[in-house]
């Protein structure tokens, strides 16, 4: 097989970070164990094992995990890019060609399931996307783990993440996908409980992985569903194919009446991304899962997990709008739940981050609210600005995670700097100079901030609370210029941000069909407008109170990155994804923007041009129009969104102990309220854990299981001791009486055996006739089995 | 495949009778040499892991040829294809007249559906004995019975011949009581033992009259003058023994009587619409179907689960249980199509209850075992459902179940044994933190918990996908008629319902795994918490590297089990 074959090489794509994942779990699997309360590792936020030790990989196999975890990453980046190439037209034309093969892997019935990759446009532009991304998390990693005792476990579990989304982009069947899908929920559930010592982890990785499980188990009757259906789960059986499009979109579902089969399976399959992507009401493990590593967020918030559940429902769009025609305002029934669930999803978790002090939370629900307005644009059958916004939106987001995580770091460093001028003398032994170094890279306490606490008895303080924070941008620049740029993209800064052109593309779209008077549409214009006016204002909350004025505690005065290693791993990914985070928007402008169409997109909008081929002819659509009203809302929302962060954050910046002035406009219940996520953790907790626990103990385990049918077992249990005593004392009676004398028996069975002793004669023919007749039915049973057989 | 000339090595009498002989050499040696009689239990176990690999393999081997065959029988329409493809499907036959005048001949074979069962049976069997290495307690006795289930669990998984099915059924029993109440766990074993060892009997007593009744009336049949022809013509085509009277316990004759309608006839025991099918399947299929933990009927497996000592335990829901729902297949559908037809789509209703009730109940045990055992109820439920789609996809799924639940739940089994022998207890609240002890248990258990609620890439998720989609397919195709009110197009809301088992699956494994592996370690708690030894770590790899080949490569069994199906799929689709 010639291995720059282009219908080949995308299978090598997944194979660098699922090697780098075998390859470290093997060589770190001899590591050396040090005790767990060596000095070495002491000063960590590992609760001590007095006497145990702790599996610590050498510093050989740490840097040997970092390199092959690295290799592995950039093998697949190069790859993909090769492939990109070989789409993108060298020798082929432009996105005209659909590359793939497949093996068999399962035989079922008379048909043998196959699994393979295929390579179209949609595909493409997440293999520029998802590698790139992933680079530059593993790069960030190696300086925001350095030192942690468990870093090569952490490479190997986000190769096998990026492996498991790499596979998830090329599977060519809604199979592979799927295997890829919950391979990152497994992977999810160990990052985010990858410091599992901390209770707070665990539960968080295990609320991620049941909530998402949840929706996976739907999305899997999804697919037996389709499979049962069409006896196929591939892509270009499936998606490229009319025919088969249009028998599932004339089928009636076989349940729930007046839906058709694809209607049907398109649900199934929309709940499953509403799970993965953290949509309403499905949202609530997403900020929980800030309790992983920051890298870790900023795998699953950008580069990995949530888009790939937007990326499924992209994918599977020919389905999901099979029978209707979102542009003439006719939206299926899946079409129709995306738009409402998008809509409203992006509206509330604005809301909700707008009351957020933690800065990794305000981001948490910045995602799920972007998330949101992907999903609502694909729902009014905004294919193509879905996925620009989706590429958009992982740049910047990735950035804005890495950048937070610097400020975390940042943070704890300053945190560390005053507990070592408070305390004079460290605890440590080492001299102050080496001792701060060490605090500088011991970056195992991020987010493990509770903990910390208590290991040193001082009051709790918390790096991630940007009510600590204050005037950063002195001590951190490089952070706060990129933390910035990240923010106006979010914003959707207008004309220069790529945040502005995806977010301006949906609500065009949106737009054009408002203007017909659709009411999906109108909707999500409506909600979105709002929800992006929100993101400008509680962006430039976060960047005032993070970055400017004056720092509001010691620790901040005190925040920077260090020098050397860690500090230029962590920014170097910065700088590029800021690049991204501003350029990318550049080839999605439309052709006939004013003045910048004819710049960037002289002949046709490039990015609409070339992810459109992917659907079928008949499902394009023409990019919107140019119209002022959508292009001057968009610059409305985000400069007044941002206008308003400034005036309340910027011009005035907070001081120390000073309350937020957002209370203040919303009002304490209100704030409140949004401050606690509108009690969705509770209410749940209410509605479906409590119950679920009662139900399961109380009815099932405790009322039929040990109640109904083991009563019944011990009532029959007892009959049948019953029966052994009467036979016991017939025996006696009957047989042994005749020689042993009655009275006996009498005397040790029971006194109301005496009082039947008179009725002896009668019962004697009364058991004689039951023999007679039990005879009688077993020889006319066993008559008539001899006659039905004959 | 047929017979060939001259002499075979008796493969399967040889798996069968090598626990037996082991048995009886151990109770000759003195009971306090520990160490030799551990050495003859592992030879033992040994010999018959590997050649019930060779079996597997080579059946394997085979497959694409019986799947040919298949083909060419069914396109030749000759007078009982099902029964030509089922006598074709065997390989490694032996057959010995035993008692000519009952019909009774010891007859053993394998085919697609019992050849996973034998490979699993010799894993388990290993991992059974490697576990009770340090045993010390009458270890002769132990071992002496343990061989004896074995060679019961084997004998049944083999058979050919009825009778001698419910001999080694029987046989099976027997030894699983003594094992239970002499060696399990103090405070419930011998409850347990009575309990299990009283529901088993009375399913397979019913069961039992049953298929005698089957062969007083496939005996009948063949007394007609059409019938005789066609035990004639069976006998001349190579389908059944040239020595084989028309009164028989052998399934290729029952199964040929039944593919000629002997048991449709209708006005059985007077009734003008009742057949002989439709009167007996329930008692046979569930019957059999009380070892598979069928609801109402399962409450002996969690308890006996839990009382039974761990290598028992492993084999009681790692080989036994598939032994109750293999049996249901062989006599109750493959037998009775007739009846299969009539009942499964309200037994569908059982197998629902199992899935979703147990894993209700063991997400809220506070007993580690307890939770592996309920889970056990709940996955042997997906089974039974798998049968009840009646096509070939959800029915190869089950299969898949069968063999990927009998190595999960013995690996679990395994790892409980191991935390509980290490800290005494199996209070789940009170453990914690055990990965840093036991890393391999951890990560076994965890390899485990994701087979069991289906995650792709095990063969958790290769067993249960085919069983939702057959779920799906039979959505349309299976009616429930109860008096003149017809149900239908209801697989596909139970197949949801189902559904939910999975998720709550879900959420008990991880909130298992969490509390017990992950979270604070408490050295002063558990001083005796260490790594596990190599025997362990065998186990460990024996039991759960098959999940993960199976998972990434489910044709090394899937034709198999298909072929192993279309028997009873044909018998399902004209049976009637």
């Amino acid at each position: 097989m010639n291995i720059n074959d282009p219908n080949f090489l995308p299978w090598l794509i997944p194979v660098g970070p699922l090697l780098a994942f075998l390859i470290i779990t093997l060589i770190t699997n001899r590591s050396k164990s040090v005790l767990a309360t060596s000095a070495e590792y002491g000063d960590h936020n590992h609760p001590g094992y007095p006497g145990l030790k702790v599996p610590v990989v050498s510093d050989l196999g740490r840097v040997a995990s970092i390199v092959v975890g690295l290799s592995g990453i950039i093998a697949a980046w190069l790859i993909s890019l090769n492939v990109v190439g070989y789409v993108g037209g060298f020798e082929h034309h432009f996105g005209e060609e659909v590359f793939g093969s497949s093996v068999p892997w399962l035989a079922t019935g008379t048909t043998s399931f196959n699994m393979g990759v295929l390579v179209d446009p949609l595909t493409t532009i997440m293999l520029i996307m998802v590698p790139l991304a992933c680079t530059m998390i593993f790069i960030y990693s190696i300086g925001y783990m350095a030192h942690d005792p468990r870093q090569a476990r952490f490479f190997a579990l986000i190769s096998l993440f990026a492996g498991a989304m790499l596979t998830l982009v090329v599977a060519d069947n809604l199979l592979l996908l799927f295997v890829g899908w919950e391979i990152m929920g497994v992977c999810s559930y160990l990052l985010i409980g990858f410091w599992y010592e901390k209770e707070s982890a665990y539960k968080a990785a295990i609320k991620a992985f049941t909530t998402t499980r949840v929706a996976d188990v739907v999305m899997l009757l999804g697919i037996a569903y389709l499979y049962s259906e069409t006896g196929t789960l591939s892509f270009r059986d499936i998606l490229y194919n009319a025919e088969v499009l249009n028998h599932l979109a004339t089928t009636p579902a076989i349940v729930f009446g007046g839906i058709s089969a694809a209607g049907l399976i398109g649900v199934f399959l929309v709940i499953g991304t509403i799970g993965k992507s953290a949509q309403f009401p499905l949202h609530v493990w997403l900020p929980d899962a800030m309790e992983g590593p920051t890298p870790v967020s900023a795998m699953i918030h950008a580069a990995a997990m949530v888009s790939a559940g937007i990326y499924a429902i992209i994918r599977m769009y020919p389905l999901l709008a099979a029978g209707g025609h979102p542009h003439d305002g006719d939206l299926t029934s899946p079409l129709t739940l995306m738009a409402i669930v998008g809509a409203f999803t992006a509206l509330f978790a604005a809301t909700i981050a707008v009351a957020q002090n933690d800065v990794k939370k305000v981001l948490a629900y910045s995602t799920i609210s972007q998330l949101g307005f992907m999903m609502a644009a694909l729902g009014i059958g905004a294919y193509i600005a879905a996925a620009f916004h989706l590429i958009t939106h992982a740049f910047f987001k990735a950035l804005l995670f890495m950048a937070s995580g610097s400020v975390i770091h940042g943070m704890e460093h300053g945190a560390h700097h005053v507990h070592e001028h408070a305390h004079g003398d460290d605890d440590h032994g080492h001299d102050e100079h080496a001792a701060h170094d060490a605090h500088a890279h011991d970056d195992h306490g991020h987010d493990d901030h509770d903990v910390h606490g208590e290991a040193h008895a001082e009051p709790h303080f918390d790096p991630q609370d940007m009510m600590n924070m204050g005037g950063l941008r002195k001590t951190m620049p490089v952070t706060f210029y990129t933390f910035l740029i990240g923010g106006l993209s979010l914003a959707g800064f207008p004309l220069l941000t790529a945040g502005f052109w995806s977010k301006d593309e949906i609500l065009a779209d949106a737009y054009l069909g408002l203007t017909h008077g659709y009411g999906p549409h109108a909707l999500v214009f409506v909600c979105l407008a709002v929800a992006a006016f929100l993101t400008a204002f509680y962006t430039m909350r976060q960047l005032g109170l993070t970055f400017w004025g004056e720092p509001r505690t010691e620790e901040a005065a005190h925040a920077n990155l260090g020098q050397g290693v860690v500090s230029v791993t962590m920014t170097l990914p910065l700088i590029i994804l800021a690049f991204f985070a501003i350029f990318a928007g550049f080839v999605g402008v439309p052709s006939d923007f004013p003045i910048l169409g004819s710049i960037f997109s002289p002949e046709h909008n490039p990015f609409h041009h070339f992810v459109g081929a992917t659907l079928l002819p008949e499902m394009q659509s023409a990019s919107p129009p140019f119209n002022i009203v959508p292009v001057l809302t968009s610059f409305v929302v985000a400069l007044g969104g941002l206008g308003l962060g400034y005036m309340m954050y910027w011009r005035k910046p907070l001081v120390a102990g000073e309350p937020d002035p957002v209370i203040a406009i919303l009002g304490d219940g209100l704030y409140t309220t949004l401050k606690n996520k509108y009690y969705f953790d509770e209410l749940y907790t209410a509605i479906f854990i409590k119950p679920s626990q009662w139900f399961s103990r109380v009815v099932v385990s405790e009322f039929i299981d040990k109640g109904v049918i083991d009563t019944i077992l011990h009532l029959i249990a007892r009959l049948f001791v019953w029966t052994g005593d009467l036979i016991k004392v017939l025996n006696l009676w009957l047989i042994d009486g005749v020689g042993d004398g009655i009275p006996r028996a009498i005397g040790a069975f029971g006194v109301w055996f005496r009082r039947i002793q008179t009725g002896r004669a009668q019962q004697y023919l009364l058991f004689i006739a039951i023999a007679a007749i039990l005879i009688g039915i077993i020889f006319a049973v066993s008559a008539g089995i001899l006659q039905a057989g004959g | 495949m047929s017979m060939t000339e001259g002499f075979v090595f008796p493969v399967l009498s040889v798996i069968v009778f090598t626990p037996i002989i082991a048995a009886v050499i151990m109770l000759f040696i003195d009971g306090e040499r520990r160490d030799l009689i551990r050495g003859i239990s592992i030879t033992a176990a040994s010999i018959v892991l590997i050649l019930s690999a060779a079996v597997f393999f080579g059946y394997n081997a085979q497959v694409g040829d019986v799947t040919e065959n298949q083909a060419a029988i069914s396109a030749a329409a000759g007078d009982s294809p099902a029964t030509t493809m089922f006598k074709d499907g065997l390989a490694f036959e032996e057959h010995v007249t035993w008692v000519e005048s009952l019909g009774i001949s010891y007859h053993l074979g394998v085919d697609g559906l019992n050849a996973p069962m034998v490979l699993l049976t010799g894993m388990v069997t290993v991992a059974g004995v490697l576990i009770s290495w340090r045993l010390e307690d009458r270890t002769r006795e132990f071992m002496a019975f343990f061989m004896l289930l074995v060679a019961g669990v084997y004998g049944v998984f083999v058979s050919i011949d009825m009778f001698v099915l419910f001999f080694f059924y029987e046989l099976a029993i027997f030894p699983m009581y003594l094992l239970i109440a002499t060696w399990g766990w103090i405070k419930l074993r011998e409850y347990a033992a009575m309990k299990l060892t009283l529901y088993i009997l009375v399913g397979s007593v019913i069961a039992l009259v049953g298929v005698i009744a089957m062969v007083f009336v496939a005996s009948s049949f063949y007394a007609t003058p059409d019938g005789a022809q066609i035990f004639q013509n069976a006998k001349d085509a190579g389908l059944i023994e040239q020595s084989i009277t028309p009164f028989n316990f052998n399934m290729t004759s029952l199964m040929l009587a039944s593919e000629h309608g002997a048991f449709d006839v209708a006005g059985y025991a007077g009734v003008e619409t009742l057949t002989f099918a439709k009167l007996w399947f329930p008692f046979i299929f569930i019957g059999f179907a009380v070892l598979a933990g069928l609801f109402p009927f399962h409450n002996w497996s969690p308890d006996g689960h839990v009382a039974a000592p761990t290598a028992v335990s492993m084999i009681h829901a790692g080989v036994l249980m598939k032994l109750g729902a293999y049996a249901a297949l062989r006599a109750g559908v493959q037998l009775l199509p007739g009846g299969a037809e009539v009942h499964l789509p309200w037994i569908v209703f059982l197998t629902l209850i199992n899935v979703v009730y147990g894993a209700f109940i063991a997400f809220r045990q506070r007993d580690f075992k307890y939770v592996i055992g309920f889970s056990s109820v709940s996955h042997m439920g997906l089974v039974s459902m798998g049968f009840a789609t009646m096509n070939v996809i959800g029915m190869t799924g089950a299969g898949l179940q069968m063999f990927s639940h009998g190595a999960m739940t013995a690996l679990f089994f395994g790892c409980v044994g191991m935390v509980y022998d290490r800290a005494h207890t199996r209070d789940i609240p009170s453990l914690g933190g055990f990965v840093k002890k036991m890393p391999w248990v951890a990560v076994a258990f965890v390899i485990g918990g994701l087979t069991s609620m289906g995650m792709p890439g095990l063969s958790g998720f290769v067993a249960e996908y085919p069983i939702f989609v057959g779920m799906w397919n039979a959505s349309d195709q299976v009616h429930l008629n109860i008096g003149s009110f017809t149900l239908s197009n209801y697989y596909s809301v139970m197949v949801v319902i189902a559904a939910l088992g999975i998720v709550i699956t879900a959420a008990y494994v991880l909130r298992v795994t969490g509390q017990v592996f992950f979270g604070e370690f408490d050295a002063a708690k558990y001083p005796e918490v260490g790594d596990i030894a190599i025997t362990d770590r065998v186990i460990l790899i024996l039991l759960g590297a098959p999940l993960i080949i199976l998972g990434v490569y489910p044709s090394l069994m899937a034709p198999m089990i298909e072929s192993g199906l279309r028997p009873v799929l044909a018998m399902l689709g004209g049976g009637a």
